[in-house]
């Protein structure tokens, strides 16, 4: 589904991803843990199609297409949905009606009919329920005034309203208490499918407990260094991440 | 041998010149007294220029060294006033145009052109001009020189069940008018007026308009002023109100059309319990440029007002806001709170917002805020990251920002015509 291949990427002329290789297939999850600064929101953010970073080197593909062609809307229309570390705040957009606008556009971009009323109710009935909402954002602006874990489970009520092939979440756990915790892991996992795959990036093993990665990978600037099940990230949790960087260095 | 004196004319008598030919003696006498009052009264006032403070960020001087045509012009009675009301005063360069109004009269109200009214009102004669700033040069040339307007009368108690719509249309070669209207609403009336301004012409006109607008107690009058003239068009707009206990007035300035507009709102609270709203919505192109000036008098204690003025400009266009609140001495419990935001889409737009506040009471709530930024980029990301195309994320943004104010539009099909302009103007921003 997705091929990262030696990915370099630069803000402002500093390299931040320095050679990223990244195989996702239909059906995995898989999980990104690394240091503060390591690039890993970065990697997020030229995937989605942020256009202040510029991709030096490499290439990506999503669906047999070279993802990096594409404009940031036609990336999420083919499927791609980033759950923002730091959602954004949009005054007087009501919730409900930026996610109708957005179902609408990616429907008439596929040359469908917009999405009728009650059909629409019904799914927002259903997935705000599914991330323990129950339409309580519905009729208030997007993420305006929101606490930090109220925009985490908005981003992934979000994601079950989009349906997306490649959800990536980045840090969407910090900021949740348990229970919302538990409570949005369940939504991410029932929203898993043969078809679709999800990459977590997180700093706690924690979440790993709910959802269950078949691969944990380590970014340490802007390189992944190691590989591993998810046992590594119980490994990680003991011994932080010195010994890897250590066994980079030597390798 | 005939001795050739050159005397040169300053820009003022070149532009009082142009009124030298019309009669006017066809007016009442009072009227013409007024009249010649404000004649007088001009002789002793210039035009603004760069150093009068009032006038500091927009400057006249190609108004008033254009040529203007005065007099009526023909308009196609199939024109498109896009007006649903059973009450429409039309007129075209400040002339009644009988054509193209209608009127089907409603008990308790009087609309009818300020022409007649100068026959039949009494309170026309005794209040006419009596809340129009001597010292304003174009409130005087009005004054002096005005050709018609609308007048609208409820008495007590009425509430009108029409929507009044006032239509001024500029026509014809470099036209120039001086309208003139009378709002008066007697205690516990309620009335919406909207007053247009449209150009079915090309090229240069000045409407040089002046309202002067009683509120008594109790009352309740909602206008809303859209102004959609041609791109070069000019406008000189003073607008007198004066309010007394309990009554509500709201005034809407919705500037979408003209090359230079200056609009200046005054309120006089002069009772207590009195609730005000002043709100300027402004989309600007090209190189636009609007100016509102806004001056509010708390003179009695316990008044509310609320001023909430946006400006989205884009291109090389400029905004510009003046509002100024004074508190008086005994005006003790006033709240009083102004809102200034503004969006710049280019680096060639700009942006002036100047809030002055004067306070003499100490118990009293005033609040201001003012801010100009440029479309939020990260907000653009977040929503072209969910599907949104570019162009339509913007339109979102812009929409969002002006939501509040179209909302104050009271009146459902100018909310209409409103929402549909921005939804057109910008569903195609860069
Ligand atoms: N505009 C910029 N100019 C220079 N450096 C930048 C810029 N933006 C980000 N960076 C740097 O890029 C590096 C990677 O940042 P990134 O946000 O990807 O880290 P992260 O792995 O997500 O960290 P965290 O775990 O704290 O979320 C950081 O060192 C950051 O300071
Ligand atoms: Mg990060």
């Amino acid at each position: 589904m997705l091929k990262i291949k030696n990915l370099h990427a630069s803000i402002e002329g500093n390299e931040i991803l320095k050679g990223i290789d990244l195989e996702v297939k239909a059906g995995e999850v898989h999980a990104i843990m690394g240091p503060n600064g390591s690039g890993k929101s970065t990697l997020s953010s030229v995937l989605a199609g942020r256009d202040e970073y510029e991709v030096t080197e490499g290439s990506v593909d999503f669906l047999s297409e070279d993802l990096l062609d594409m404009e940031a809307e036609d990336r999420a229309r083919a499927g791609i949905f980033l759950a923002f570390q730091y959602p954004v705040e949009i005054p007087g957009v009501s919730n409900i009606n930026f996610l109708k606008t957005a179902i609408n556009e990616i429907r008439e971009k596929k040359g469908e009919e917009p999405i009728a009323a009650k059909d629409f109710l019904q799914r927002v009935k259903e997935k705000s329920k599914l991330v323990g909402l129950e339409g309580k954002f519905n009729n208030r602006s997007v993420n305006e005034g929101f606490s930090g874990g109220e925009k985490k489970r908005n981003e992934i009520f979000q994601m079950a309203m989009l349906e997306p092939k490649l959800a990536i979440l980045d840090e969407t756990d910090s900021g949740l208490d348990i229970d919302a915790l538990k409570v949005v892991s369940e939504g991410v996992n029932k929203l898993k499918s043969p078809d679709n795959a999800t990459i977590v990036i997180t700093h706690y093993q924690r979440l790993l407990d709910y959802i269950v990665p078949d691969y944990v990978h380590v970014l340490a600037n802007g390189r992944i260094v190691k590989t591993g099940g998810k046992e590594l990230a119980l490994e990680l949790e003991e011994r932080g991440y010195d010994w890897i960087k250590e066994e980079a260095v030597k390798a | 041998m005939m001795l050739e004196a050159t005397v040169k004319m300053s820009n003022k008598e070149k532009f009082l010149s142009h009124y030298g030919m019309i009669d006017f003696s066809h007016d009442k006498e009072s009227f013409v007294e007024k009249r010649r009052a404000a004649e007088k009264a001009l002789k002793g006032l210039e035009f603004p220029t760069s150093k009068t403070e009032y006038w500091k960020y927009t400057r006249i001087n190609k108004l008033i060294r254009e040529s203007y045509q005065l007099g009526p012009a023909d308009v196609d009675s199939d024109i498109d006033l896009s007006v649903p009301t059973k009450n429409c005063l039309v007129f075209v360069n400040g002339y009644y145009t009988d054509e193209l109004s209608w009127t089907e009269a409603e008990a308790g109200i009087d609309f009818m052109p300020l022409s007649e009214a100068k026959e039949k009102s009494d309170k026309l004669k005794g209040s006419f001009d009596s809340l129009t700033k001597k010292e304003e040069i174009f409130s005087m040339i009005n004054t002096a020189y005005h050709q018609d307007g609308a007048y609208l009368h409820l008495k007590k108690g009425k509430a009108a069940e029409s929507v009044y719509y006032i239509v001024n249309i500029s026509a014809g070669n470099q036209p120039m008018s001086n309208p003139r209207n009378f709002i008066y609403l007697e205690e516990g009336s309620s009335a919406k007026v909207v007053m247009k301004h449209i150009s079915a012409n090309e090229g240069n006109s000045f409407t040089n308009q002046l309202s002067e607008i009683f509120v008594e107690k109790n009352a309740n009058l909602e206008i809303n002023k859209l102004q959609s003239e041609n791109d070069d068009a000019y406008q000189i707009s003073n607008d007198e109100v004066s309010q007394e206990g309990s009554s509500q007035f709201k005034m809407n300035t919705i500037s979408l059309g003209g090359g230079l507009l200056r609009n200046n709102l005054n309120l006089d609270l002069n009772g207590e319990h009195i609730e005000s709203w002043m709100n300027g919505l402004s989309l600007l192109h090209g190189k636009q440029h609007v100016d509102h000036h806004t001056l509010i008098h708390h003179r009695e204690p316990n008044c509310v007002s609320h001023e909430l003025y946006k400006t989205i400009a884009d291109d090389a266009s400029t905004g510009v806001f003046n509002g100024k609140v004074f508190v008086h001495p005994i005006a003790q419990k006033t709240n009083a709170y102004q809102s200034n935001a503004n969006m710049v889409l280019t680096d060639d737009a700009s942006i002036y917002s100047k809030p002055e506040l004067e306070i003499y009471a100490d118990d009293v709530k005033c609040s201001h805020g003012s801010t100009t930024g440029q479309m939020d980029e990260e907000a653009i990301f977040y929503l072209r990251s969910r599907g949104i195309g570019k162009k339509k994320a913007r339109a979102v943004l812009l929409n969002a920002f002006l939501t509040d104010l179209v909302e104050q539009i009271g009146v459902e099909h100018l909310r209409e015509e409103v929402q549909s302009v921005i939804d057109k103007k910008y569903s195609g921003v860069k």
